[in-house]
């Protein structure tokens, strides 16, 4: 009886993995199979022309330019908030109220950030439906990632770093500069690493604060679509199942890279930390 | 800032000319210190004498530690800390000042554990006068090599002071954590149970090298092994439950303690 | 050197520590700043969407009651009805809960505790990629593959509907599931997998009985964190729900989820109609607190 418990459990476990796997295996290969052929060197680097065919080089710089326009902003504020919660604040009641606000606010949807940033970003700070107010709106979303893995990374360093360094008379900004950062950079680099992945991947909050214009940005005050709102568009307004694919896997191609370089650099800067 | 380097070595190998009885370096007086409201130090006093060694020994937990750290103020760090009462160093009150990284600067601190950083060798000795605003290639190399020596440690690493410091062994990492604090020039230098977790060979040197920088510091060492306190040793402070029950020469505390807790500590019947 | 000569000195040294102390406390105030910034934001957030959102309720003269429970949503004849949404949105994540959850935490058991690790050591970082894909292409898939699918096989008029929304969202899930709850499986310590084992249980005992209760506040994590997910998921939605603004009374019927409606309106809405979109905001942002809370309960009491 027992051992028929057992074996129907297993069975039920080597199932649900089964099925699992299979369903995403189908995802995946759908994907490519129907996106591949639309792959080539003019549909990266081509223009996108609405009439049919084009490529897809207005929607990477799109989205380059968010990632590149959200990081800038969160990446400083995202670490230098962490460094405060974790090295100099003293643990109390105000540090409490930010790690809750920081954790609530990696809880919110994206579309009620999309619904924040399109009336804050767009309308009142004037910005229009550009990709600046979509990255502002990025930056916020971001910002707890950041934060969080930040203070995950400073947690490893061994508290007899900083004794050994400030007991030599330096300052808590030179042994956090010195000693603190460097050995928290791997960490550092994959919440980074995936924030990137998070800006990729956003749809609702960017469609409702850069629009939808398909065609290469010529500012920031731009309004354009970055790779996820057009794989979304082609699907809705042209029924394009072949093209969305094609943007898909493009986008799976981005998060693969992203995966594999947060991975690589663990790996090489925990080596080469002696 | 070079200049200041070089004179106040030379401060240290002038003075140490001086023979027979010292000055009195460090002054601590009424000395209480609680961690939030538990008290760990009670009415400490102790005079500390120049270019001796001072040895800091008792049961654990009984606030040695907490007693090392008040004299270069590394208790500062911990959340909730009070002192009270006075610490002099040459006669400056620790305590009234607010200039820590200076005190830190004159007050070196070896700890437990190696703790170098997860750089070179010669970044590792380096690292403090770098942080001092020297950057002159030639003025650090003289003061890496100096601070090694100072270590006796230079002959084993001189040949690699670009590999990583902790690829060394554990007795070698604590030489190079002595000579890391040796390279700011400092007066006093603190000691927390520095061989604890060296095997006896590397504990014979590090001793050893001890007993040779006595001539140019004021050495405050916490020894768990009374046999270390005996042998490398001026002066003995007995602690117990936070409060310093005798301090006296140290052939006094082992031999004809006073006080029979010092008698039965030293002795082994308890701790 | 004479005592004079040490005092200058150290009064040296005094003049270049004071930069050093203007700057300690200069980058104090700085991250300081960093962090209220976040605080701020929040606030910002939910200051802004509850203020917009209660508007028409607090001036408009417009009932909260109706708001929740009116089934009509006509935003040209002023009637603003959400509770068709609510439904949806309910019945949308209880069922990829039902379909998500027990295959996600089952499969994360399988690679931690069973899987070959040759088997494991390829499948768990792909499942942890496909956790990190835009989730519109599941959307994109769901339109492609199980709307024709639901079309085809059941005569539906129209394959999108609660169903598709619910498939969808299952398998968006299920690799978030599978990729925290397999790394709170195996953070349990070996030794007490050890100790039942000595005990004579069984593997698969142990593994029930044992393992995964110790890993129960990672598993819990896990499922919000996928709730949450399929509670907030907008654009892959969009493509599968079919947005129809009924209460729906069977698996089939076509949804508009809280999610959906924010994004579909959002671009043209003004005035009283745009504020409702906020209060729609508010509710969806209600009820992703009140699943946190009631999951976060859920395991302390388990923890007693
Ligand atoms: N950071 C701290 N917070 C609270 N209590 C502490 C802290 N550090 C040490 N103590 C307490 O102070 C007492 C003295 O500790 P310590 O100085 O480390 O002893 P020793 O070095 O003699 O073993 C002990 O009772 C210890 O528990
Ligand atoms: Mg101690």
């Amino acid at each position: 009886m027992r051992k028929f418990k057992d074996n129907m459990l297993r069975g039920l476990l080597w199932g649900s993995a089964f099925v699992s796997v299979a369903v995403l295996v189908i995802i995946v290969g759908y994907i490519f199979y129907k996106g591949f052929s639309y792959i080539s060197f003019d549909f990266i680097f081509g223009d996108y022309s609405p009439t049919g065919g084009g490529g897809i080089f207005p929607m990477i710089v799109t989205t380059l330019l968010t990632i590149l326009i959200s990081l800038a902003i969160a990446t400083p504020i995202g670490i230098l908030a962490a460094v405060y919660l974790h090295e100099y604040a003293k643990q109390g009641r105000l540090v409490r109220m930010i790690r809750f606000a920081t954790e609530s606010l990696t809880g919110i949807p994206s579309i009620i950030y999309g619904l924040f940033g399109a009336v804050f970003f767009v309308a009142i700070l004037k910005l229009g439906m550009s990709i600046i107010a979509a990255s502002l709106t990025l930056t916020i979303i971001v910002l707890p990632v950041i934060i969080r893995t930040t203070e995950e990374a400073l947690k490893t360093v061994p508290a007899t770093y900083r004794e050994g360094s400030l007991a030599l008379g330096t300052t808590k900004l030179q042994t956090l500069i010195k000693i603190i950062l460097p050995s928290a950079m791997p960490g550092i680099l994959s919440g980074i690493i995936l924030s990137i992945g998070r800006i990729v991947g956003e749809s609702a909050a960017i469609f409702l604060t850069a629009g939808t214009v398909a065609a290469m940005p010529t500012s920031i005050f731009s309004s354009a679509r970055t790779l996820t709102v057009h794989s979304f568009l082609v699907t809705q307004e042209a029924g394009d199942i072949g093209l969305a694919a094609a943007v898909g896997i493009v986008l799976i191609v981005i998060i693969l890279v992203l995966n594999l370089s947060a991975t690589y650099i663990s790996k090489k800067l925990n080596k080469a930390d002696y | 800032m070079t200049m200041i380097v070089s004179e106040a070595s030379i401060f240290n190998s002038t003075t140490s000319a001086t023979t027979d009885t010292y000055a009195t370096k460090i002054q601590v007086n009424d000395l209480n210190l609680f961690y939030g409201e538990k008290q760990a130090l009670f009415n400490v006093n102790l005079d500390i004498k120049e270019k001796e060694v001072t040895a800091l020994i008792g049961p654990s937990g009984c606030g040695k530690s907490t007693f090392l750290r008040t004299l270069n103020r590394m208790n500062d760090l911990i959340d909730g800390v009070r002192v009270i009462g006075n610490i002099h160093i040459d006669g400056e009150n620790v305590y009234e000042s607010n200039d820590v990284i200076r005190l830190r600067t004159k007050v070196g601190m070896v700890f437990q554990k190696s703790n170098l950083f997860p750089m070179s060798i010669y970044d590792n000795v380096a690292y403090g006068p770098r942080m001092q605003g020297i950057k002159n290639k030639k003025i650090l190399n003289e003061i890496v090599e100096e601070s090694l020596r100072g270590a006796a440690i230079w002959d084993e690493v001189k040949d690699r002071l670009k590999s990583s410091a902790l690829g060394l062994s554990g007795g070698q990492q604590q030489r190079i954590c002595i000579a890391r604090a040796i390279a700011m020039k400092p007066d006093v230098i603190l000691m927390d149970e520095p061989t604890s977790a060296l095997d006896p060979i590397s504990t014979l040197k590090v001793e050893e090298l001890i007993t040779q920088m006595k001539k140019d510091y004021t050495i405050v060492i916490v020894t768990h092994n009374m046999q270390q306190a005996a042998r490398i040793s001026d002066k003995t402070a007995f602690f117990l439950n936070g409060e310093v029950v005798e301090y006296d020469d140290t052939n006094v505390i082992f031999s004809t303690p006073k006080d029979e807790r010092t008698e039965d500590y030293v002795t082994g019947r308890f701790g | 050197m004479n005592i004079q000569d040490k005092n200058e000195l150290e009064q040296q040294i005094s003049k270049g520590n004071k930069r050093k102390y203007f700057l300690e406390s200069l980058s104090s105030k700085v991250f300081l700043a960093c962090a209220l910034l976040s605080v701020i934001s929040l606030l910002l957030i939910v200051g802004f969407v509850f203020y917009k959102g209660s508007n028409p309720f607090i001036t408009g003269g417009y009932s909260f009651f109706d708001f929740l429970f009116g089934s009509d949503w006509v935003p040209s004849e002023d009637k603003f009805g959400i509770f068709p949404m609510i439904v949806a949105s309910i019945y949308a994540t209880i069922g990829a809960l039902i379909i998500g959850v027990p295959i996600g935490l089952l499969t994360a058991i399988f690679l931690a505790e069973i899987a070959p690790k040759s088997v494991a050591k390829i499948v768990s970082p792909a499942i942890q990629l496909l956790a990190g894909i835009p989730s519109v292409l599941y959307g994109i898939f769901g339109l492609a593959i199980i709307v024709p699918f639901l079309q085809n096989n059941f005569g539906l008029a129209r394959g999108q509907s609660l169903i598709a929304v619910i498939l969808v969202l299952a398998i968006m899930m299920l690799p978030t599931i599978v990729t925290v709850a397999e790394t709170a499986i195996r953070a349990v310590p070996k030794t007490y997998r050890e100790g039942s084992l000595a005990l004579g249980v069984s593997q698969i005992g142990t593994i029930f009985k044992v393992v995964v209760p110790a890993a129960k506040s990672g598993i819990m994590a896990a499922i919000v964190l996928g709730l949450g997910r399929a509670l907030g998921e907008t654009m892959a939605v969009i493509l599968v729900a079919g947005n129809s603004l009924i209460i729906p009374t069977s698996l089939t019927d076509s949804v508009r989820p809280l999610t959906t409606n924010i994004a579909l309106e959002m671009g043209y809405a003004a005035g009283t109609h745009q504020e409702m979109l906020f209060a729609t905001g508010i509710v969806l942002f209600s009820f992703i607190l009140i699943l946190n809370f009631v999951l976060a309960r859920i395991t302390a009491k388990g923890a007693q």
